[in-house]
């Protein structure tokens, strides 16, 4: 201890305190503070390109996920349209059929009731004609009878050879 | 009898070593265990061994 | 990497000079084995002491005068009055030194006022000088080291923070260098120990002290000779201005552990608080201690082992000690270093438990 305060040097002291002060002082001024600036602004720079990059980045994804999106959506949109337009396709189609149908039925129907008119009117006709033809045949018959037998039969003959059923 | 002091600088000097040389040694276990933390542990050694040595030291400059 | 492999070189170099101009000071009159040993010691006290010219060495010519190679500083003493003058009066110490009327007497690097031109000493008991000491602002030799280190950071470090003006934010030439380091500075010693939130404020003082003095050690072991560090005065300037700016920045938190500590019962604190305040000013003190003593013992071993080499004098044992010497300067750097790192590290530290707001860690 004692050595050491005799090795103290009061001058060295003042000394290295007045220049090591003046040392602080002017390299915070002229160096430090610079120096630890520009490494800020640097490493600043650097994370802010790193983040803006990242950014981005992100972006670019957020973009291509709504480009997925609105592609699914008009694909979906697509789908439904062609979806409806194939439903409405298929019962239009569903539609005429059961339209031509009906009305077929119908016009069968139509058809059927005019032939039955028709056959029962021909029927009837057939009928009266028959009738007629009968009684005509009775008529000639009768008369032929009545003078020749041989007269009568080729007679009955005769007429039934002209009458054809129309 | 008066005990000269550099038996008391001596004396200094084993327990600041035994103190040091401890440290240095787990530095070493720590670093074998977890090389990873290497730079951490350097620090925390250096800065424990210089607190034992500036002990060691201002008892060597006070005796 | 590159830094490292290019730095070997000067480094080796530099080593070899600081044998080669130490060697040369013990070979002067090395004829009498017995005297080299004296003669060694007595370079080495001489060695570790401030002086008050420029000698980078010096030798005995044929004639036997011993001759210096270096240049006089000016003396500048307040006694009753402003007295600058040259150090070349005092003829390296051998000779009294008349300024206006005065007598001075260089005696174990300190200068004294003696009565006369005999310029004598007188002595108590224990063999101290009870003449009277002028105030001493004298630029020695080690004021000298301390103002080239002052240019030189002050150029170096200009010079790299311009480069970054002129290169868009990025270092230049020796910047490309320093900017790790000093960066090492902010993210390994200041961020940490102090805290991202007050390191800032202390970054000047550490990015100055740490480069201040690794440069000073490490011009201490080039063959300069001059070894600032090993002065108690420059390594009490240091540690007081760190006790003083860890005072002052001292918040409610850091008081109230030194004199209040919470967490523990009311006796306790009142043993601990002196306990406290007295471990305020062992930090600096140890800071000091460390510093010079290391640097000290540095200087001293070193220049033992190189003494050595003259008092073997023979080709085993010198070649031994150089081989000593030079792994024990290889180390001497890393020393340097290591002081500089520790000393600005605990300052860190200091600042740090100054300036920390929670309770819990102290």
């Amino acid at each position: 201890m004692e050595k050491l305060l005799n090795e103290f040097s009061i001058g060295l002291f003042f000394w290295q305190a007045l220049i090591f002060l003046c040392l602080v002082f002017l390299l915070k001024k002229f160096a430090w503070k610079p120096i630890l600036d520009s490494v800020n602004n640097r490493e600043e720079g650097i994370k802010d390109a790193l983040e803006s990059a990242e950014n981005a980045k992100r972006e670019m994804q957020n973009l291509q996920a709504d480009n997925q999106k609105l592609l699914k959506e008009a694909r979906a949109e697509r789908e439904a349209m062609l979806k409806d337009a194939r439903d409405i396709k298929n019962k239009m189609v569903e539609d005429a059929k059961e339209d031509a149908r009906t009305e077929a039925g119908k016009l069968i129907a139509q058809a059927q009731a005019s032939i039955q008119s028709e056959k029962k009117a021909a029927i009837a006709e057939l009928k009266n004609q028959v009738a007629n033809l009968s009684i005509e045949i009775a008529e000639k018959v009768v008369r032929e009878e009545l003078s020749n037998k041989d007269k009568q039969i080729q007679l009955v003959e005769s007429m039934l050879g002209e009458a054809t059923l129309n | 009898m008066e005990i000269p002091s550099i038996v008391g600088a001596g004396l200094i000097v084993i327990g600041a070593g035994i103190g040091i040389g401890r440290i240095g040694g787990s530095a070493m276990d720590a670093i074998a265990r977890q090389p990873e933390a290497t730079g951490k542990i350097q620090t925390a050694m250096l800065i424990a061994a210089a607190l034992i040595e500036g002990i060691g030291f201002a008892a060597l400059f006070a005796g | 990497m590159r830094r490292k492999i290019s730095l070997k070189p000067i480094t080796l170099l530099l080593l070899l000079i600081t044998f080669v101009s130490f060697g040369q000071e013990g070979h002067g009159n090395g004829e009498e084995k017995t005297d080299i040993k004296t003669e060694v010691k007595e370079y080495i006290q001489h060695h570790l002491q401030d002086s008050y010219d420029f000698s980078l060495t010096s030798y005995t010519n044929e004639a036997g005068e011993h001759k210096y190679v270096g240049f006089p500083l000016p003396v500048i003493l307040w006694d009753n009055g402003l007295k600058v003058f040259s150090s070349s009066k005092f003829h390296h110490g051998e000779a009294v030194a008349e300024v206006a009327g005065n007598f001075y007497k260089i005696h174990h690097a300190k200068i004294y006022k003696v009565a006369d031109a005999h310029g004598e000493i007188i002595e108590d008991a224990e063999h101290h000088a009870t003449n009277e000491m002028p105030l001493d602002f004298s630029i020695t030799k080690n004021v000298t080291m301390i103002m080239m280190v002052f240019l030189i950071m002050f150029f170096m470090f200009k010079r790299m923070a311009s480069s970054y003006k002129k290169n868009g934010n990025m270092p230049k030439g020796t910047g490309r260098l320093l900017e790790p380091i000093v960066l090492y500075v902010r993210d390994e010693i200041a961020k940490p120990n102090i805290g991202e939130k007050h390191y800032k404020r202390y970054m000047s003082y550490l990015l100055t002290v740490f480069f201040f003095v690794w440069i000073v050690n490490l011009f201490g072991l080039t063959p300069i000779g001059m070894n600032v560090t090993n002065n108690i005065a420059v390594t009490f300037c240091l540690a007081i201005i760190t006790y003083l700016i860890t005072t002052f920045s001292g918040n409610k938190n850091y008081w109230k552990h030194i004199f209040w500590m919470p967490g523990v019962p009311w006796p306790m604190k009142i043993v601990l608080a002196p306990i406290e305040l007295l471990g305020t000013f062992i930090k600096p003190f140890a800071l000091m201690i460390r510093l010079y003593a290391n640097i000290t013992a540095g200087h001293i071993v070193m220049m033992s082992i190189i003494g050595m080499m003259f008092v073997f004098n023979n080709w085993i044992g010198s070649s031994l000690s150089f081989l000593l010497a030079f792994v024990l300067g290889v180390l001497e750097l890393l020393v340097a270093a290591l002081q500089a790192y520790i000393f600005t590290v605990l300052s860190a530290l200091y600042f740090g438990m100054a300036v920390e707001e929670h309770d819990e860690a102290h």
